[in-house]
């Protein structure tokens, strides 16, 4: 994250955008700023306003009240054609009629382009996503992964300023859209030109973006980096949205001071960065499951210690997830251990000693 | 189970053997008597001979008779694919208000009885005081066969994904050039069934035809007129061997066609006329 005094210019800024399609609101005065060279993760459950946003800035929908800025230029009635961005479509959007060169060769054509330069920037674009040969494959012959090679050189070989992807791996099955994860990553790294992606899916955001925004019924609820998202989460839906977190009862004593009582763990003082919606209405504590440790004999104490007994647990190889019932209340937590050499794996009806520390509380409202 | 399964495939075959006879047999008989050498349409069959062939190929008022209706279908074919692609888009492509209604009324003349079409068309232009003409009966066919075209059309728009034609305007192209390099190719196969449908309902529609022609008739009127003439029947029948050897042709044409587009989309082999 660059740290510097002066604020870099964001190459795509939305300003108020508003949506509708007729009474339906999908997109509520959305403002962001995303910095060049960025990998950007717009994130949220299906019918957040996701795609929408995205098809705003690629002029396939005009906002309804503001304006998005692209590079500096406001970009208001300018159709998709004449924008600096290109998109991956969901379905990739490969044209079945044309072959793998000639699909790549398509934006380049319509610039009037020297025909044996088309062809030397095809074949670097196809060198680029791992398929250097390929130019005469037809489409049809193409493998998931493959079709999703040849949306993303298409697009890329345009060099556009803002590459725009809506959930380019939700068709992939697990292993490959790993794999794809990985190479995204690192080609976004390469080619240096800012990606924007959607997905539903926070993991997928949390490993590949440098900055994410979390959306909810066509409002962005938070944006931040992937490590603040996770630790500082801004409300409970965002908590419960990315990540798993445990939520506990909360009773308020004395909010100036930050002094309230949480059921199973007692009374704790919060830090002001603990509590970023502060200690109005409902509130909860939430701790994500990696931050209670479940306490070995002859391990370290942990800063405070509650008691419970195990009553459920999935073995995962290098991570044992146990759900522990507290003593005293009448709700299971969950508790993720890694399984370092030597840490036995507790069975179910087990007592435990759990260790937890106050810093990990967050008030979520 | 098995046994009275293959029992009822056995009626089952039989009644498709029956319905297929019914179907083709009548048209089998034109070549039969194409070639029988008696002006007599009955069995025993009298001998081999080409003289009714050399009788077609030897009568102008039936040459200009075909090329007039070659001209009628050929020319309906093209405006009402022309109109069903439009109305086709607009079914598939675009919100507008009473859309479903419009439709409807566009789709109306395929149930509506063609004499009442004809009908209606010749007090129209008795009204107007236009004098009969080609270009009538070209725009009553067209009336008939907008309504098939658009029904062929919307499935091929229908079938197409939309992302494909957002995708071509995101690389930079006009909507116009997308149409043109996306869309059109796309649904050429049903560009082509409509093509081949509206030809042939033209083709051989009599009923239209025969209210709207002047002095200038269409093969189906023509052949309707010359059946007065006994001597003539043979010749007709030598005309509709031709008529039903050309229409294979076409036929197997189309479906080469629409074979080879399916391969090179790689999509499953599925429907058409085979």
């Amino acid at each position: 994250m660059p740290d510097n005094d002066v604020a870099p210019q964001p190459i795509i800024q939305t300003v108020g955008v508003d949506k509708s399609f007729g009474d339906v609101q999908a997109l509520r005065s959305i403002s962001l700023e995303i910095e060049q060279g960025m990998f950007f993760t717009l994130v949220g459950p299906s019918g957040c306003g996701k795609t929408t946003l995205l098809r705003v800035m690629a002029g396939f929908e005009q906002p309804t009240t503001g304006h998005v800025i692209i590079d500096g230029k406001h970009v208001a009635g300018v159709p998709a054609n004449k924008r600096p961005t290109n998109m991956v479509f969901q379905n990739y959007a490969v044209f079945p009629h044309l072959n793998v060169g000639d699909n790549i060769a398509y934006g380049l054509r319509s610039k009037k382009m020297a025909e044996d330069l088309i062809r030397r920037k095809v074949s670097e674009a196809l060198e680029m996503v791992g398929l250097s040969g390929y130019e005469a494959r037809p489409s049809h012959a193409l493998s998931g992964g493959q079709r999703q090679r040849v949306a993303l050189a298409r697009a890329l070989v345009l060099k556009p300023k803002v590459l725009l992807l809506d959930e380019p791996l939700s068709a992939l099955d697990k292993k490959l859209r790993e794999q794809m994860q990985s190479e995204l990553r690192h080609l976004q790294r390469n080619v240096g030109i800012t990606f924007i992606l959607v997905t539903h899916d926070q993991e997928e955001a949390l490993t590949m973006s440098d900055r994410i925004a979390v959306m909810f019924s066509g409002e962005i609820a938070q944006v931040d980096s992937p490590a603040t998202l996770y630790q500082r989460p801004c409300s409970r839906a965002v908590a419960e949205f990315v990540g798993f977190m445990n939520f506990l009862d909360v009773r308020k004593l004395d909010t100036d001071s930050g002094r309230v009582e949480i059921e199973g763990l007692g009374t704790v003082e919060i830090g002001p960065r603990q509590a970023p919606g502060g200690f109005d209405g409902e509130i909860v504590a939430g701790v994500r499951p990696e931050l209670f440790t479940i306490l070995f004999d002859g391990e370290p104490t942990a800063e405070r210690l509650c008691t419970g007994r195990i009553t459920e647990l999935q073995y995962f190889g290098d991570m044992t997830y146990y759900e522990a019932k507290l003593d005293g209340i009448d709700r299971t937590v969950t508790i993720s251990m890694r399984n370092t050499s030597g840490r036995e794996v507790l069975e179910v009806g087990a007592k435990a000693r759990i260790g937890w520390s106050p810093e990990s509380l967050l008030i979520l409202s | 189970m098995m046994h009275r399964l293959r029992k009822s495939s056995n009626w089952l075959i039989a009644y498709v053997g029956v319905f297929l006879l019914f179907l083709y047999a009548p048209a089998l008989l034109l070549p039969l008597f194409a070639f029988n050498d008696s002006s007599v349409i009955s069995f025993p069959l009298a001998g081999f001979t080409t003289q009714w062939f050399a009788a077609v190929l030897d009568n102008d008022p039936l040459h200009r008779a075909a090329r007039n209706s070659l001209i009628v279908a050929l020319s309906t074919a093209a405006l009402s694919t022309t109109l069903g692609v439009f109305a086709a888009r607009a079914s598939t492509r675009y919100e507008f208000p009473a859309k479903r209604g419009m439709l409807g009324l566009v789709m109306v003349p395929m149930v509506l009885p063609e004499i009442i079409v004809g009908v209606s068309l010749l007090v129209v232009v008795v009204q107007l005081g236009l004098s009969l003409s080609l270009l009538l009966i070209i725009l009553g066919h067209v009336l008939i066969c907008t309504p098939f075209c658009t029904a062929i059309l919307g499935a091929a728009f229908q079938g197409l994904d939309r992302s494909l034609e957002e995708a071509s305007i995101d690389l930079g192209r006009t909507r116009f050039m997308t149409f043109v390099l996306i869309t059109m190719p796309l649904v050429l196969p049903g560009i082509i069934s409509s093509l081949l449908l509206s030809f042939t309902i033209s083709l051989d529609e009599f009923i239209i035809a025969f209210f709207l022609t002047g002095t200038e008739a269409t093969l189906p009127v023509y052949i309707w007129g010359q059946l007065r003439f006994p001597q003539r029947v043979p010749g007709l029948m030598a005309l509709g061997t031709i008529l039903l050897v050309v229409s294979l042709l076409l036929l197997v044409c189309a479906e080469y066609f629409r074979r080879r587009g399916a391969r090179t989309m790689g999509r499953q082999e599925q429907g058409g006329f085979f």
